[in-house]
């Protein structure tokens, strides 16, 4: 760890300021995690008076239950097309915006905005824009190209829905960063590359984007992220999992089955599998990060 | 970045930018017109994208039929709660672990910064049963020793101990649980790390105590650092959904991004979509309204956080 090489000597202060902090993770983060994975090798009876210790029962069950590897097949459908959707249409903006040198302030404030709206707000916005009876794009794809558009009852116009209103609200997030990645890059490098007669487009693929790679992968971890657990808001108010489990993923399995469904085992090894899969990216981010670091501007 | 003429390049930018623009706006802009539509012309298949004149009723009946006043007052009460609980814990937080060198300083630091791996998502039901009574974990403690025999003994009569403080339907549950942030501390810790020494040896030569060099010197200086994450924060407290999902159960302690969802037309309703979208027109614009007033610092605090 960095250090200061001046200190103050006081002795109690420094627990006392650093107290409220300790007191609220290890409440809320730590006493819950810790019980969350007790619990995850445990069953209880219906009314939960005794607990009986099953080792991995609870994982087996899941992992051999189909409607969970569907969930699964589901979430990584999901988020594949929501990072694919919003890391493309940011990166494509930011670079654009990005050779527009006088308005990209102007074009920044123009873009940014879906970043402040809430995910549910947002799965809300394009329900109605994709409304099988009163949504502008269902009656386009009707009337134009004779579509049957109806994302409440056909799963794949669902996982549509919910895939643009993730995209959507996570492009401007992107955005930011991937421009603020590419002010950072030196401009002398691309002048340079200019002189030498190297194309704007050789000269994105062979000097700006490998200098931005290092964005780009956080970019990709927090998108991921993003559509693993904040995308919770748009499939609540929106899809509620259906139709027939077509949008139910990962995390809104876990709070179906354990908050409304009661089932505390099951709901306590999803929750474990979660915990793991984002213990995994965020070694990987830091892993990655740590070696490519010397890019950073 | 231009560095040779490419007029056709230069086109193809601007065409992309502003359709980029329009087709990043549409959802926003198909929401505001049909919040000034009535329900007849709202229903129309197409609808118009010529405005109506409805707004303010639209507006208020989406307030009344929402009981917006009550949810938009506790969102902000909440996304305040948050913003300001989040600062003031973490700039402790990483005073403590950057100005004083003390044992368990780099065990406490790595413990708050692991927090990141732990969202409440995969926390659903422990959290909420900590929330539900905060006294948990002792009376588990209490029940494990077997207190209540040694303590029935020591009476003479048989005596049971319930502990229980529930944070349900509270601002207090809305707000404490949220209020510890990796981000936040790491982020101000860095920060620290970057003030010159001297500042402190200066400080601690004229005989400053530990909290007036905090007061006088370091919140001072972390001025445009605080007013970042104020937007980011507030941003993300009224934003927050799971949560307050969770602990409240009171339509009147609810917030007003999850109250939103009562004002959407079931099947069986008229098809009211002209009040649910002028019902997520306003819940949506305090923190647009932050975003676009503070955008300097609040992409400045975005990429910051990356770091």
């Amino acid at each position: 760890m960095i250090r200061k090489r001046s200190y103050f000597k006081t002795r109690s202060l420094p627990y006392l300021l650093i107290l409220p902090q300790i007191l609220i993770t290890l409440t809320f983060f730590y006493w819950p995690a810790v019980q969350g994975v007790i619990t995850s090798f445990q069953v209880s009876d219906p009314f939960g008076f005794r607990t009986k210790f099953v080792w991995f029962d609870n994982f087996i069950a899941l992992f051999s239950d189909p409607l969970y590897l569907k969930s699964i097949a589901t979430t990584l459908l999901f988020s594949g097309s929501v990072a694919i959707v919003s890391i493309g249409f940011g990166l494509f903006l930011a670079s654009m915006a990005n050779r527009v040198l006088k308005l990209t302030t102007l074009t920044r404030t123009l873009l940014i905005w879906p970043y402040a709206i809430a995910p549910a707000i947002s799965g809300i916005l394009w329900l109605f824009l994709l409304h099988p009876s009163y949504g502008v794009v269902a009656i386009g794809l009707e009337n134009w190209f004779g579509i049957d558009w109806n994302p409440l009852l056909k799963s794949s116009n669902a996982m549509l829905m919910i895939v643009m209103a993730s995209a959507w609200k996570n492009i401007s997030y992107n955005f930011v960063f991937f421009l603020a990645g590419l002010q950072a890059i030196p401009r002398s490098l691309i002048e340079a590359a200019a002189i030498d007669g190297a194309s704007p487009f050789r000269r994105f693929w062979t000097i700006t984007f490998p200098l931005l790679s290092p964005t780009f992968f956080f970019v990709t971890v927090m998108t991921i992220i993003f559509s693993f657990f904040e995308s919770f808001g748009v499939i609540h108010a929106v899809t509620q999992g259906g139709p027939g489990g077509s949008t139910n993923i990962l995390v809104y399995k876990v709070y179906q089955d354990g908050f409304i469904g009661l089932n505390l085992g099951s709901s306590a090894a999803q929750s474990v599998v979660l915990m793991g899969l984002i213990i995994l990216i965020t070694v990987l981010q830091f892993k990655y990060v740590e070696r490519k670091v010397q890019y950073m501007g | 970045m231009m560095v040779e003429k490419t007029p056709v390049l230069d086109t193809f930018t601007y065409v992309s930018l502003i359709l980029g623009i329009v087709v990043v706006g549409f959802p926003i802009l198909y929401a505001v017109i049909a919040a000034t539509l009535s329900i007849e012309e709202v229903s129309r298949v197409p609808m118009s994208m010529i405005p109506g004149d409805q707004l303010f009723n639209n507006v208020s009946e989406a307030w009344n039929r929402g009981d917006l006043g009550t949810q938009l007052f506790n969102s902000f009460i909440m996304a305040s709660g948050i913003t300001i609980g989040k600062i003031v814990v973490s700039l402790f937080g990483a005073f403590s672990i950057v100005y004083f060198d003390y044992r368990f300083r780099g065990v406490v630091f790595a413990a708050v910064f692991c927090t990141l791996m732990l969202p409440v998502e995969v926390r659903i039901l422990p959290t909420y049963e900590m929330a539900a009574n905060l006294f948990g974990p002792l009376q588990s403690v209490w029940n494990t020793l077997g207190l209540d025999g040694i303590v029935s003994w020591f009476v003479g009569h048989d005596i049971e101990v319930s502990l229980d403080f529930s944070l349900l339907d509270s601002y207090a549950g809305l707000i404490l649980p949220l209020t510890a942030s990796a981000t936040c501390t790491f982020l101000f810790r860095q920060f620290f790390l970057t003030i010159p020494e001297e500042l402190c040896e200066a400080a601690k030569m004229d005989g400053a105590s530990p909290m007036t060099f905090f007061w006088k010197v370091l919140f001072p200086l972390s001025k445009t650092n605080i007013a970042a994450l104020v937007v980011i924060e507030f941003v993300y407290g009224w934003n927050q959904y799971l949560w307050p999902l969770l602990i409240t159960t009171n339509p009147k302690m609810t917030t007003a991004v999850i109250g939103l969802h009562h004002l959407l037309p079931s099947p069986e309703d008229p098809p009211d979509w002209h009040i649910a979208m002028a019902g997520a027109l306003i819940v949506m614009l305090p923190p647009v309204l932050v975003v676009l007033f503070m955008q300097r610092w609040f992409v400045k605090g975005l990429v910051e956080r990356e770091k």
